[in-house]
């Protein structure tokens, strides 16, 4: 099928457009120089404008824990239902929406790529079941690994090559795309019970620290020339006086970064961004994390921002997840995956009249303001942790508009704003830099060479958004663009489009994109490593890889590693 | 007034959000007629399902005759105006009313009353389980209001309350005041077992048989009179117990001592 997007405003940051009026050519799923005019379908995108499909670099949708999140949370649901129509099938969730909804809801606003960024590797194979049940978009899913038993013995004998085949198979054998570490060092101490509190902490029974952890992996990452770089959820995530420790581990690889190109992603950095000594002297600590991001290079970041709304909280920070039971008294779940990782799972409401999460949302918008190069950081909301990510219009207002966040400001506690360093900040973001920060910049921090642009050759995902930027003002008319940037008038998947006037018009299915990674010496799958999945495993080696017949469509991405 | 037959006896769950006196009032007898509900998976027309008679006298009431067990969420979220059903009427009833009243002269399903804020609702017959409970999973219960059952009720009365009160006349089941933080709960006869478990605020009072207080309980002394709410009392003596200790609590069980024999062995922590 041939279409031709006619007169919109294209803003395609990977090959520098901004805002001209041109037309775009697809044919059989890719963009394309020009189509037959006679045969194609024309779509007239006269005063919209034509942006790359929506990449989200962190989101979890799927998985173990999400489906956990699920179960423990009825009342989540029955507020929040679709019925099913003669396209689209019926779902439930707000914050924790079932595979297809989710699929549905993010097509709704121009998204059409999705990361899901934590997948505990033993349950593997339940995440790539609702991925493939995750329809309308290309997805993809990363390990969790920094925890991982054999990555941490590895580390301890010092031998980077052959952790860094152990983690080759493991991308390979898990259908993974990325290196995740969360809370590096702390999620092994939570199995005794204990945190770690730094990055030179020892991590019982290993004897290595979180920076050996991380710098480990950073250079893995690199011998297999994985295209993302490593994905970190810092430690100490959630504490006040954790900014110290996040600029810490920006600053441990910092020497390992090469050619100015990113070596780490601090992942949903609001979370890791709070000064103070306790909960009553909270601050932000988004200006100190700003500058030094300024200043670096080798670091790419996404907001994690805060919505004042019911949400699920769900990380594999087992310890972080018990801190927020303790503090929030309500249901949770913990898990501790053999020996892989943790989890943790509590539901939680942010306030506007709270003064700490007050200042967790100024703390995300400001980061997203103060670091100046858009290319570094990205637009989440760490779904569903700060927020569902059907509140990703909302943040667009926020950033593109000063008026709508002193609207917001009007509305939070007043202690929070008194201290918010939201009112001296005049920056307002223009299409192009919500473009970069919403899809171009996160496919290119993800390696993705085929997304997140509309150059020729790119894949046709493409969002159609009406609203004219000739004629109206971001900055005023903020609602405007926040209505125009919910409901996509197109979304095009793949060529086909898919939704028309914010409204699925066809269902389509996406492919998973994982890496095979190839090593010059394949791992050596010897008796011992049986043996240690029988001892330490109650899943066999024979059952635990997820072989490729398991993914429905299955896109795996070539890699050559350098050992 | 506007008065409601039921057509048939149903088969099949009825949602009923539209039987409500605000979105009655100002409505034609044709206008109420159309109005949307749903049959299993069916959407009809009210008057598919009803018989609809009209009287020109008082706009905010509406009556309701006959077997509607199977008919859900009858005046959910009502502000104001009345509904009397004579019969058994079904689950969700007067779901997160805030005001209003809704008379039963009948047994009424279960969460009769889930997460009401203000109003009153009035049932003769039984009331099921989670009477003025939230919905599964919530922690955000009654928080205003009153419910008075002059039967029986189910399990988990008043469950995550934070305010208003609930008056049994009769006997209830198991775990009454579960998770409650405020408000007052009164069951004139007999209780089932773990009244206000992990209770951390509120007044539970039993005026029957409690087969045992949790552990988590200690008892604080003994007491003439309670009240229940202004102009009412109930007589004693009752012993009064605090906790939940496990949840830290500080709420209030009063049971009555002459129907209570067997807890005098509290006294002697007295």
């Amino acid at each position: 099928m041939e279409l031709l997007i006619r007169n919109g405003f294209v803003y395609d940051p990977i090959n520098g457009v901004n805002g001209e009026k041109m037309d775009i050519a697809v044919k059989d799923g890719k963009i394309v120089e020009k189509v037959n005019e006679n045969k194609a379908r024309e779509i007239d995108a006269s005063g919209m404008i034509v942006m790359p499909g929506g990449v989200d670099i962190h989101c979890h949708i799927a998985g173990s824990e999400v489906n956990t999140g699920r179960l423990l949370r009825p009342e989540d649901h029955f507020r929040d239902f679709e019925r099913k129509t003669s396209i689209t099938r019926s779902g439930v969730g707000y914050s924790i929406p079932s595979t297809f909804t989710t699929g549905y809801r993010y097509a709704r606003m121009g998204y059409t790529t999705i990361m899901n960024p934590s997948m505990p590797p033993l349950e593997a194979k339940h995440t790539h079941e609702e991925l493939n049940d995750t329809p309308m978009v290309d997805k993809a899913t990363y390990p969790l690994l920094g925890d991982w038993w054999f990555v941490l013995e590895y580390l301890k004998n010092a031998s980077i090559e052959e952790c860094a085949r152990y983690v080759a198979w493991m991308i390979a054998s898990t259908k993974g795309y990325a290196i995740k570490i969360v809370n590096p060092g702390g999620l092994e101490a939570w199995g005794f019970g204990h945190n770690v509190a730094s990055l030179d902490d020892q991590v019982p029974y290993f004897g290595i620290t979180p920076r050996e952890i991380v710098r480990g992996l950073c250079k893995v990452n690199k011998l297999l020339n994985l295209p993302h770089t490593i994905h970190v959820h810092t430690n100490n995530l959630g504490k006040p006086g954790n900014y110290k420790t996040a600029i810490e581990t920006m600053r441990c690889v910092e020497d390992l970064a090469a050619e100015n190109k990113p070596a780490i992603h601090i992942t949903h950095c609001q979370f890791c961004a709070f000064k103070g000594d306790d909960w009553r002297t909270l601050e932000s600590g988004a200006e100190d994390i700003a500058n030094y991001v300024n200043a670096h290079s080798h670091v790419t970041m996404d907001m994690g921002q805060v919505i004042f709304t019911d949400t699920t909280t769900m990380t594999a920070d087992g310890p972080f997840q018990y801190t927020l039971y303790e503090l929030s008294g309500n249901k949770w779940v913990n898990h501790d995956v053999e020996t892989e990782t943790s989890a943790g799972i509590v539901p939680f409401r942010y306030r506007r009249k709270s003064y700490v999460h007050a200042v967790q949302w100024s703390i995300g918008l400001e980061l997203a303001l103060l670091i100046k190069d858009s290319w570094k950081i990205f637009m989440t909301t760490d779904h569903p942790n700060g927020g569902p990510f059907i509140a990703y219009p909302k943040i667009i207002a926020w950033l593109m508009s000063k008026k709508a966040r002193e609207a917001t400001l009007e509305k939070i506690s007043s202690k929070a704003r008194s201290r918010s360093l939201l009112p001296s900040i005049d920056r307002e973001l223009s299409f192009y830099e919500i473009a970069t920060m919403t899809r171009a910049g996160q496919a290119k921090a993800l390696g993705l060479k085929g997304k997140g642009h509309l150059g020729v050759g790119a894949d046709a995902d493409i969002a159609i958004y009406d609203v004219n930027p000739e004629t109206v003002d971001p900055s005023r008319k903020y609602k405007r663009v926040r209505r125009a940037f919910k409901r996509a008038a197109y979304t095009i998947k793949g060529g086909k489009v898919v939704v028309e006037n914010g409204e699925i018009v066809q269902s389509v299915k996406g492919a998973t994109m994982w890496l095979d990674v190839q090593t010059s010496e394949p791992v050596k799958i010897s008796d011992d490593m049986k043996r240690r999945f029988r001892e330490y495993w109650t899943v066999e080696y024979e059952n635990y890889p997820v072989t490729e017949h398991y993914l429905e469509i299955s896109h795996p991405i070539k890699v050559k590693a350098s050992v | 007034m506007i008065t409601l037959y039921p057509l048939k006896e149903f088969q099949h769950p009825i949602i009923a959000e539209c039987i409500n006196p605000e979105v009655f009032q100002g409505k034609t007898i044709q206008e109420i007629g159309a109005l949307k509900i749903w049959e299993g998976n069916k959407q009809k027309k009210l008057e598919e399902l009803f018989k609809i008679e009209k009287d020109e006298t008082d706009n905010l009431t509406i009556t309701i005759r006959g077997n509607i067990s199977k008919v859900r969420r009858i005046g959910t979220g009502m502000e104001n105006g009345e509904i009397i059903i004579h019969g058994d009427a079904g689950m969700h009833l007067g779901e997160e009313m805030k005001g209003g009243k809704i008379t039963v002269h009948g047994n009424v399903g279960s969460w009769a009353g889930s997460m009401m804020k203000g109003g009153t609702i009035e049932i003769h017959g039984n009331a099921s389980d989670y009477l003025g409970a939230p919905y599964r999973g919530s922690s955000e219960g009654m928080r205003g209001g009153k419910i008075v059952v002059y039967g029986n009720v189910g399990n988990e009365t008043g469950a995550h309350m934070r305010k208003g009160i609930i008056k049994i006349y009769g006997s209830a089941g198991q775990f009454a005041g579960f998770r409650m933080r405020k408000g007052t709960i009164y069951i004139q006869k007999d209780a089932g077992n773990r009244v206000g478990a992990c209770m951390t605020g509120g007044k539970i009072i039993v005026g029957g048989f409690l087969e045992s207080v949790l552990p988590t309980f200690t008892i604080e002394g003994t007491k003439g009179k309670v009240k229940i709410e202004e102009g009412e009392k109930a007589t004693g003596p009752f012993y009064l117990f605090i906790g939940d200790h496990a949840e830290k609590g500080n709420g209030k069980i009063y049971v009555s001592k002459e129907k209570n024999p067997h807890l005098s062995c509290y006294e002697k922590f007295l």
